[in-house]
């Protein structure tokens, strides 16, 4: 469970000077804090016994001097150790973001978005906390407690021994209870993983909920999780909640042996009330650094299931790797080959593509059509490399994607994909995803191809209009087709349309079509589609059934030899059009 | 002043609150409460009882054993019941503290399901999920400490000033002088920082929000080779998150040093008169050493309750943000005499209504239509004319600006939405699963449906041969809105949905989008003998698909421009005849 953290302290690397400040001005503090006790036994022994009423005062103003000093270093640690903590959790989350990123699809498939989101938000803040109690006290609270004990041995020896016996005790008691909670604050973080995931999951669904009339339900369910979480809470609290008194009981065991074997030593003149005292008063600073410890304990065990957690996330690393290759200048841009391509998913029990082989030379249009899962997402998420074919090979540009670096490669092609997704921002920042560098001009003329001039035009602000989470402030139709305007600002060399045109009526998608074949330098341009409309003029037509390639040709040869895609064509136009078109 | 003010009072009105939720558990409190009395009185004898021993051995020879037994004795029972009090103390608290989270918790999420889709639709879901989970959470760090700390706090100061006075006057005085300058400084670093929490909070929401954005759409950022820009704006609001962050921190660590120095001070002035008393022969060495010892633990609570008011002050912060989505106003109840609909006809009359999502866009004005029980309406028109707002408002989802909607005659408003809304089955665009088997998924509209009629449905929607070949069959486990499954079969499935309760009046959006048309050709048929005797309202774009519509309506701009039959229309060669003509334009 260390173990895991090793990877996380990396990251405080950038802090180690405030690392080392922060601890080292809290141990300078606790060190007056030590002497304090000494000051009083001499005023008790001095002072009061021999009746020296100059030394008394010359002692409190030394306690006052004291004070005074150890403000000055606390002030000076806490600032270091907040510093520490917060560059490091900053830091944190950078990396965890950026390492999320670079995770492969199939990765983020398993792991699911709200335990992401847990790990980035809550366990990142509770780790933080962690970090910031460590420096300020984990070496402070060690440090008074064995400090206490050295000072005692330097008053009686055999005093002494009690505290050596006390902190062992403690020692014992303090890391039991530790290794008990430990995993169970980490299922208690799983579990509210799991009321995350329920209210997220209510959120997006709101609208079939509703329609359901599931609200209760919905009620039901949560708060089935939400006292699954607070009963585990309780019973993991109430082993915790043991710290203290138990503490609190043996340390004051201690005092009575102490002050029953001082009392012999006393009685026997080998040592004085005063040290009796300054005996008693380092027992009790134990006592209040261990209620500290006690409590600071809590919350690192917290911390640490927190970011054992966060550890396992950087743990998974992306399978894919990355090529280094460039393709070669001359080669034609915009070619796509697949040679006996099979993908079968990570734990799925069978191929979702098998044996698929097709070439589609530059600024060609290529048309896939087929059943339900017959796997047409899967044959076009395999040219930008977004998972790596299980069988055969894919090449773009004439080479094989693995050996492409995967910048390059998605560099060149644009996906429209099923859902429309626009991201909080404008219009215009939106669009400028497929190209950072697009000028005013190319943005409009993207938007022009994309058929979206209305939706432009529509907005009171143009292409500065506000766009919401999701583009929840736009409907479907202008969603899409603002998502294809953002796929055409990169000027692609191969363009994926993934059934891009399901929310748009006939006309503005054979509009679209049109527009995009008629650009300068037209993308090679994958259609997905479930329309034999939107695939009818392509180069070539692949149509798939069941993973499975069922026939590839033209319109016209697919209508003499392919019966899957007669009876598609058949199924959406009535007789007369078949007969008319066909 | 006037913002700190204005701080306190927002801060109070949330204290409110949380002690209304802390209510129920009243009985617990008092008990909590008492047992911190007896463990804080117990606890505050032991330093009488160690004086008395210590007073027990002046010096050589002079040591009285007898009297120093019984004092240890008195110790060690005093320390064995302060630790049962303090362990069922902390018990009781932590019940309390989680009990009173999970029904904020509990009432948040109730409440959700009560607010208008317009406030939905128009907050980020990460915000709105922070707020449940990251807030509550703070909410019950500070919550728990405060019940822990803040009891146990006042009641030793309380006790330590009698125990004290019992003692002497004169050092009381010196104690009682000194000690609220803590108080002091700590109230001013607390209001200070109460802001502080507040802008990292919102920060933090901010966070969250673009967290959910760039997870929940990683494939698209991916495939944009976004990720640098997105991480940039991410950095963009993480070093903001650290700057204020480091300075709620900072700030708010201050306060233990500063009170800590006070009661140094404390220490060192109670030192000086003790000794000067007990020089004067007016106060014994044991009495000095207990004195000693209430001087830190009368002071050590101040520590703890400034600290416990800084945590409060942040915990009240996530607690404002969280009754702020608790105090959204919710959806204008179902009226007082709402009627459910017996035997719904689905006889649909929509008068004169006017609608806009927001006040200065007019979307749709004085819109009217009559559709008789079993009648098949297919809305249609360009992207973005407003067809999805008609489901909107036929599933009240939105409430109309102006006008009525009837059904069987009787407005909508006066029906209880869950009655309305069981009568209309609903196939949205955006398909929505849920985390649970198939199985489940399917029997959402009627939970209590046995796995034939399951199997049967699933049939009809044409799924059953895609669920058959997955690991489990109806028994599979998806993921967070399906998992793996494609576009289609999630849709194939939200269709069983609608297949197994077979509601009077239905809804179809775009419901086919995603199915191939062999498939879709297939579930016209089934969709045909479902919607047999049914009232339907198809919103689609294949014009072969609405052709036999007993009514059109063809929208443009919000507006229904054109009503009829599709002979009538074309008849009329208008918007519709030229939309058909587009159909195979290339």
């Amino acid at each position: 469970m260390v173990f895991d953290l090793k990877k996380l302290f990396v990251y405080l690397k950038d802090y180690t000077r405030e690392c080392v400040l922060g601890p080292l001005f809290k141990l300078l503090e606790a060190s007056f804090e030590l002497i304090v006790p000494l000051i009083v036994a001499s005023l008790i022994d001095r002072g009061i016994l021999a009746g020296d009423r100059g030394w008394i005062v010359k002692m409190s103003l030394a306690l006052v001097l004291l004070a005074l000093v150890g403000l000055g270093f606390s002030v000076t640690a806490q600032y270091f150790s907040a510093r520490a903590a917060i560059g490091f959790s900053t830091k944190l989350r950078h990396v965890l973001m950026a390492h999320i990123q670079k995770l492969g699809f199939a990765e983020i498939d398993r792991l699911g978005t709200s335990t992401l989101i847990t790990r980035m938000t809550s366990d990142v803040n509770q780790v933080q906390s962690g970090v910031n109690m460590v420096l300020r006290l984990l070496l402070r609270s060690p440090f008074v407690v064995f400090g206490a004990m050295v000072m005692a041995f330097t008053i009686d020896f055999s005093c002494a021994l009690i505290f050596a016996a006390v902190i062992f005790v403690l020692c014992v008691i303090v890391f039991s209870i530790m290794l008990m909670t430990i995993p169970m604050y980490r299922r208690v973080q799983h579990q509210l993983d799991s009321v995350t995931a329920a209210t997220r999951e209510n959120l997006t669904g709101v609208r079939v909920i509703r329609a359901f009339c599931k609200e209760e339900g919905e009620v039901a369910k949560f708060t089935k999780r939400n006292k699954l979480l607070t009963g585990m809470q309780q019973s993991v609290g109430r082993i915790s909640a043991l710290m203290n008194p138990v503490t609190y009981v043996v340390i004051n065991l201690a005092v009575i042996a102490l002050i029953r074997s001082g009392a012999l030593k006393v009685e026997a003149g080998q040592l004085s009330q005063g040290e009796v005292v300054a005996l008693y008063n380092y027992m009790s600073q134990i006592l209040v650094e261990l209620v500290k410890m006690a409590s600071l304990i809590i919350l690192l065990t917290k911390s640490v299931a927190c970011g054992g957690r966060i550890a396992a996330i950087l743990d998974v690393s992306p399978e894919q790797q990355d090529g280094t290759m460039r393709p070669a200048k001359d080669a034609p841009r915009g070619s796509v080959v697949f040679e006996h391509v099979s993908l079968q998913y990570p734990g799925a029990g069978d191929e979702s593509i098998t044996d698929v082989s097709f070439a589609a030379a530059p600024g060609q249009t290529i048309g896939v059509i087929g059943g339900t899962g017959s796997g047409k997402t899967t044959l076009i998420n395999l040219i930008g490399r977004f998972y790596d074919a299980t069988g055969g090979r894919v090449l773009v540009d004439g080479m094989d994607v693995r050996k492409l670096s995967m910048a390059d490669l998605r560099s060149c092609i644009a996906i429209v994909p099923q859902k429309a997704v626009l991201f909080k921002g404008t219009i215009r920042s939106n669009l400028l995803w497929g190209n950072e560098q697009a000028s005013q001009e190319e943005i409009l003329s993207a938007v022009h191809i994309a058929q979206a001039d209305d939706v432009i035009a529509g907005k009171t602000l143009g292409l500065d209009e506000p766009v919401e989470q999701g583009g929840r402030n736009f409907s479907g139709g202008q969603r899409q087709r603002l998502t294809i305007a953002r796929a055409l600002v990169r000027k692609p060399e191969i363009l994926i349309l993934d059934d891009s045109a399901s929310a748009l009526d006939y006309a503005t998608d054979a509009r679209l079509r049109r527009a995009i074949r008629e650009m300068d330098n037209p993308p090679t341009t994958f259609i997905v589609s479930q329309r034999a409309a939107s695939v009818l003029h392509a180069d070539l037509i692949i149509v798939l059934e069941d993973g499975q390639v069922a026939g590839t040709g033209t319109h016209e040869e697919l209508m003499n030899s392919c019966s899957v895609y007669q009876e598609i064509y058949s199924s959406q136009f009535s007789q007369e059009e078949v007969s008319a078109h066909g | 002043m006037a913002k700190q003010a204005k701080n306190m009072g927002a801060q109070l009105k949330t204290l409110r609150r949380v002690m209304r939720y802390i209510r129920p558990h009243l009985p617990w409190l008092l008990l909590s409460l008492a047992l911190a009395l007896i463990s804080v009185a117990l606890t505050l004898y032991v330093p009488i009882l160690v004086g008395r021993a210590i007073d027990c051995i002046v010096s050589a020879g002079r040591v009285d054993f007898d009297g120093l037994g019984s004092a240890l004795i008195a110790i060690a029972v005093c320390a064995a019941l302060t630790a049962g009090c303090q362990w069922v103390m902390n018990t009781i608290n932590n019940r309390i503290t989680y009990r009173t989270v999970a029904d904020i918790r509990n009432d948040a999420f109730a409440h959700i399901q009560k607010l208008p889709l317009k406030y939905l639709d128009a907050h980020p879901a990460g915000d709105t999920v922070s707020r449940m989970i990251s807030d509550v959470d703070t909410f019950a760090d500070g919550l728990l400490m405060g019940f822990t700390q803040l009891f146990t706090g006042l009641a030793t100061i309380l006790g330590t000033l009698i125990f004290m006075l019992t003692l002497s006057l004169t050092i009381t005085l010196v104690v009682v002088v000194i000690t609220p300058l803590s108080l002091l400084v700590a109230n001013f670093i607390a209001t200070r920082t109460y802001s502080m929490f507040r802008l990292q909070s919102a920060t933090r929401g901010e966070q969250t929000a673009l967290i959910d954005e760039a997870i929940g759409e990683a494939k698209l950022v991916a495939a944009f080779g976004h990720g640098e820009k997105t991480l940039a704006q991410f950095d963009e609001i993480n070093d903001r998150l650290r700057e204020c962050s480091l300075q709620a921190t900072f700030f708010s660590s201050l306060t233990n040093p500063c009170t800590r120095f006070v009661n140094s001070i404390v220490y060192a002035g109670v030192a000086l008169t003790g000794a000067l008393a007990a020089a004067g022969g007016m106060l014994s060495v044991g009495g000095l050493s207990s004195f000693l010892s209430y001087a830190n633990q009368y002071t050590k609570p101040f520590n703890e309750i400034s600290g416990v008011v800084t945590e409060l002050q942040n915990a009240l912060a996530c607690a404002g943000r969280m009754f702020e989505l608790i105090d959204e106003p919710e959806q204008e109840p179902d009226a007082e005499f709402a009627q459910t609909l017996c035997d719904p006809q689905g006889e649909i009359a929509i008068r004169g209504v006017d609608f806009s999502y927001t006040k200065d866009r007019p979307l749709i004005e004085g819109f009217s239509l009559d559709v008789k029980p079993g009648q098949h309406v297919a809305i249609v028109g360009p992207t973005g004319c407003g067809k999805t707002t008609m489901i909107n408002l036929l599933m009240r989802f939105y409430d109309v600006d102006a006008g009525e909607i009837r059904i069987d005659g009787h407005e909508t408003r006066d029906i209880t939405r869950q009655n309305l809304r069981s009568s209309i089955g609903m196939v949205l665009q955006d398909t929505w699963l849920t985390a649970g088997t198939i199985r489940e998924n399917i029997a959402m509209s009627r939970p209590d449906a046995s796995l034939d009629e399951v199997i049967a449905a699933a049939k009809a929607a044409h799924a059953h041969s895609f669920i058959r070949r997955l690991p489990d069959g109806y028994d599979t486990v998806i993921g967070e809105n399906g998992g793996q499954l494609s576009q289609g079969q999630k849709q194939l499935l939200c269709i069983a949905r609608v297949m197994l309760s077979l509601p009077p009046m239905l809804i179809l959006d775009e419901a086919t989008s995603s199915i191939d048309t062999r498939t879709e050709h297939r579930i016209q048929k089934a969709f045909a003998s479902m919607m047999q005797g049914r009232t339907s309202f198809i919103v689609a774009h294949r014009l072969s698909t609405i052709r036999h519509a007993d009514m059109i309506l063809v929208m443009r701009e919000g507006r229904v421009v054109e009503q009829g039959t599709h002979e009538e229309l074309l008849e009329k060669n208008g918007f519709y005849a030229e939309l058909h003509q587009s159909q195979f334009a290339g």
